[in-house]
């Protein structure tokens, strides 16, 4: 027995080239399944810009005619909402360099199921086919990425692209519940010796949090969804007020998915602007039990505020009195997050590389989607704010802005580590100036496109909301030529010839990743780090 | 002779008939619009809006103010925010302190940016626990409109006008006339009176829709099966929009509200022409389906 596993641990190291198919289909080590979800984020993210482009170029006009149908309007809004979210953040935070760098980082091997880690990625690869299904197939699913029954019932969007949409998302559902149950086991057994909870880098905190939300809220998304697939196929009526049922139960139960949804996409991203600023300003983290315990307070709080965005649905007005309440809360443990970042950087000795300016960018960015969310939070202003273009703005500044900008601050941080190759510094600025120029200017004006009435999910509006829509689509081009610098930086990296040291980053990056080589071996640690 | 009685009889009453029906249509065009009053005031969006629409009703006003109020809060925590980063990047930057210190604790400065935040939160939250609560009273309404979403029009039931009971389409883009607004203006606009407290009843036939009327400070979702409240008073005689607010289809941005709103005298007066007038586009003769489809093609 145990010579069998000498043999076997003998083979492991023999460094042995495997096929395409074993090393890329079958994998089962952590990084290339890794960089399969940040590939996989790449295309969903590329087939979202798209359809937000297209959006835009139809919004730019009044009365314009690009998209000539309702139907084919609602199908893109609704693929734009379930791809940005299930197919490009959560897959390029969470699966890919939460997978790359958390095993990394507490000193493990790799995952603590592999092949589960496998399947993760491949249940998500099919829930991408049918989401696309979704959007092709007949007039498409057109109910918005909250799918909200009656729309989505059988009555309304007859033909089958709705269920490869609701299937779609349990797909995406199963792929993340077992990415998350792979991450809590390997978090909490798999640390190297010494490496204490409290001692764990700030990025397993956040996705250590994160997993938790997702183990607990994607059971209710499914549930919610198979409810919805019910009704639709076998007549029953979960949300049917004719046979006894309740369209505002599925609100509950989207958003109790919903809202802590919002926190597993900004989590893992607060995680990486800790571990950028930290770096980058040559200091450790201020104040890092505060860090890791406001995000497991952000996380807990999320789960019972859901129904803030319910306000001016069925809800009692007290309810709406203790959800506002609620919700506020949130900006307490934020508040310590950012002003932590804000510590981290009083003192040091800060550098603006690229990684760093997107981490800048995302602080500042994201108190603005915070203040405007302070703003949102309060249900008597919601009557008036809610679904419309302040909205709009408000979890773009989170979303586009928020994770976005995080995972190109991390993509530009560890691309060097990943690829070994590094990016060039040049055009990783200017995609940074230019995407955050771009942002801005879509973003922003929206806001006042809200203040003045203009409702989302609207193909033409009345005239007088031209001016600001024309100015947002702007900045999408402005956005999308910022994209295509991005492309040329994947180019330089992936032609680069120049080698990388292990820590290229110098004293100021110290978690583990930076004690081995760039690009990161097949196998990570040939012993077993010890940590003191 | 009887026949010739009967004919004769027959001519005078139809004479009688066209005579009334002359004098009625006479009637109809001669006798001044009651909602007149209304298109002196035109609460509309307009290009280049940077702030909420003029307060149309008292509940506006009171969303007005809280919004200034916790915008100027919040506008002063991201000001402060940004002269903090910016003291930093200016401050620490490499060429100037080219040696980090290593200090990550200060108990002092870790609780004020807890308590500060809260004591923010309190200020915030108790005129915004109020507001909520003046939006929640729609008791002892002067009137009751109960409002009906259908895929793609509004159906509006006056609660104290028995028979009152018209729907309400969007005038599609290739029917727009003059002093109409493309996208807003509708055929049978919501007619209610100023100064009096009108409570709506919201629901819904088909689909989610949204009754949004961002002038007045209402809004709610309409939901088959179930009824929702909420209510307003309008302070001047005008004419105010809303929208639908909810994805319910695809002519979701086909279903505008348009209110007039007119003196009370004027408002029973139009009650009364109204039950003539909208005998006949009573929901059920409502012909859903050309109107709807006449609103898509438009585009």
């Amino acid at each position: 027995m145990s010579i069998t596993a000498d043999q076997h641990a003998l083979h492991a190291h023999g460094h042995h080239k495997k096929s395409f198919a074993a090393r890329w289909l079958m994998s089962t080590n952590h990084k290339d399944i890794g960089t399969l979800y940040i590939i996989m984020a790449f295309i969903g993210g590329c087939f979202g810009g798209v359809l937000s482009m297209i959006m835009r170029q139809q919004l730019m006009y009044p009365h314009n005619d690009i998209i000539t149908s309702g139907n084919t309007w609602n199908a893109i809004i609704t693929a734009h909402g379930l791809i940005m979210i299930f197919w490009f953040v959560m897959p390029a935070l969470i699966g890919g360099m939460g997978n790359w760098f958390v095993p990394m980082m507490i000193g493990a091997p790799d995952m603590a199921f592999p092949r589960l880690n496998n399947m993760s990625f491949w249940f998500l690869v099919a829930g991408f086919v049918f989401v696309m299904l979704g959007l092709f197939l007949g007039t498409g699913t057109g109910a918005g990425w909250t799918l909200y029954p009656p729309l989505d019932n059988a009555q309304y969007s007859p033909g089958v692209a709705t269920d490869f949409s609701l299937f779609s998302l349990h797909l995406a559902g199963i792929s993340s519940l077992l990415g998350a149950i792979n991450f809590i086991a390997t978090i909490l057994n798999m640390r190297a010796p010494g490496m204490t909870m409290h001692k764990m880098p700030l990025f397993c905190w956040a996705i250590l949090v994160t997993a938790f939300l997702l183990l607990l809220a994607i059971p209710v998304l499914a549930g919610a969804v198979t409810m919805l697939i019910m009704d639709r196929n076998f007549g029953t009526s979960f949300f049917e007020p004719s046979g006894g049922g309740d369209p505002v139960l599925f609100q509950h139960l989207f958003w109790f998915f919903g809202h802590p949804e919002v926190y597993i996409m900004i989590l893992p991203a607060f995680g990486i602007i800790s571990h950028v600023v930290s770096t980058f300003s040559r200091k450790p983290i201020f104040g890092y039990l505060g860090m890791a315990y406001a995000m497991v307070i952000i996380g807990f709080v999320g789960f019972v505020v859901w129904a803030h965005h319910m306000f001016v649905s069925a809800i009692s007005t007290d309810s709406r009195v203790y959800f506002e309440v609620a919700t506020l809360i949130i900006a307490v443990p934020t508040g310590i997050k950012v002003f932590s970042w804000i510590a981290t950087m009083w003192g040091g000795s800060i550098e603006f590389k690229t990684p760093m300016l997107w981490a800048l960018g995302f602080i500042f960015l994201f108190v603005i989607g915070g203040a405007t969310g302070v703003v949102l939070a309060n249900a008597g202003l919601d009557q008036e704010l809610h679904n419309d273009y302040f909205l709009i703005a408000h979890f773009h500044y989170v979303l586009s802005m928020g994770a976005a900008f995080a995972i190109f601050a991390g993509f530009y941080f560890w691309i060097g580590k990943m690829s070994g190759h590094q990016y060039p510094e040049f055009w990783g600025k200017l995609h940074f100036w230019t995407f955050f120029i771009g942002v801005n200017l879509t973003f922003f004006p929206q806001h006042f496109l809200g203040l003045a009435g203009m409702p989302r999910r609207y193909p033409d509006y009345a005239d007088a909301f031209a001016g600001w829509n024309f100015v947002s689509s702007v900045g999408s081009m402005v956005s999308g030529v910022s994209t295509l610098i991005f492309f040329y930086v994947l180019y330089a990296v992936f032609t680069s010839k120049q080698k990388l040291a292990d820590n290229y980053w110098g004293e100021g990056a110290t978690t583990l990743e930076w004690a081995v080589p760039s690009p990161a071996p097949h196998h990570t640690f040939e012993d077993v780090p010890i940590i003191r | 002779m009887k026949l010739r009685v009967k004919s004769a009889l027959t001519l005078a009453m139809l004479a009688a008939a066209s005579g009334l029906w002359c004098h009625a249509g006479l009637a109809q065009s001669a006798a001044p619009d009651p909602t007149a009053a209304a298109n002196h005031y035109v609460d509309a969006p307009f290009n280049w809006q940077l702030w909420f629409p003029a307060a149309g009703s008292p509940m506006q006003a009171k969303i007005d103010w809280l919004m200034k109020y916790v915008l100027w809060i919040m506008a002063g925590v991201v000001g402060f925010v940004t002269i903090l980063m910016g003291y930093v990047m200016v401050r620490y930057r490499a060429g100037r302190n080219p040696k980090p210190s290593q200090t990550t604790h200060n108990t002092l400065i870790e609780i004020v940016w807890i308590v500060v935040p809260c004591l923010i939160l309190v200020a915030i939250i108790v005129p915004s626990i109020k507001l909520i609560y003046f939006e929640a009273d729609d008791s002892n309404p002067y009137m009751t409109v109960t409002v009906t979403a259908h895929q793609w029009y509004w159906e509006y039931k006056y609660d104290s006008v028995p028979g009152l009971d018209y729907t309400s389409y969007m005038i599609p883009d290739n029917e727009i006339k003059p002093g109409e607004i493309r996208r807003l203006s509708v055929d049978h606009p919501l007619v209610l009176p100023v100064g009096k407290k009108v409570r709506f009843v919201i629901t819904s036939a088909d689909v989610l829709h949204g009754f949004y009327l961002p002038s007045l400070g209402v809004q709610k979702y309409a939901i088959p099966g179930t009824q929702l409240t909420s209510w307003t008073e309008i302070d001047k005689p005008g004419t105010y929009y809303g929208q639908c607010n909810q994805i319910c289809g695809l002519n979701h941005d086909a279903m505008p509200i348009e209110i007039k709103a007119v003196p009370l005298a004027d408002y029973i007066a139009w009650t009364k022409q109204a039950l003539t007038n909208y005998a006949q586009t009573a929901p059920a003769a409502a012909p859903a389906i050309p109107r709807t489809l006449l609103a898509d093609a438009a585009r």
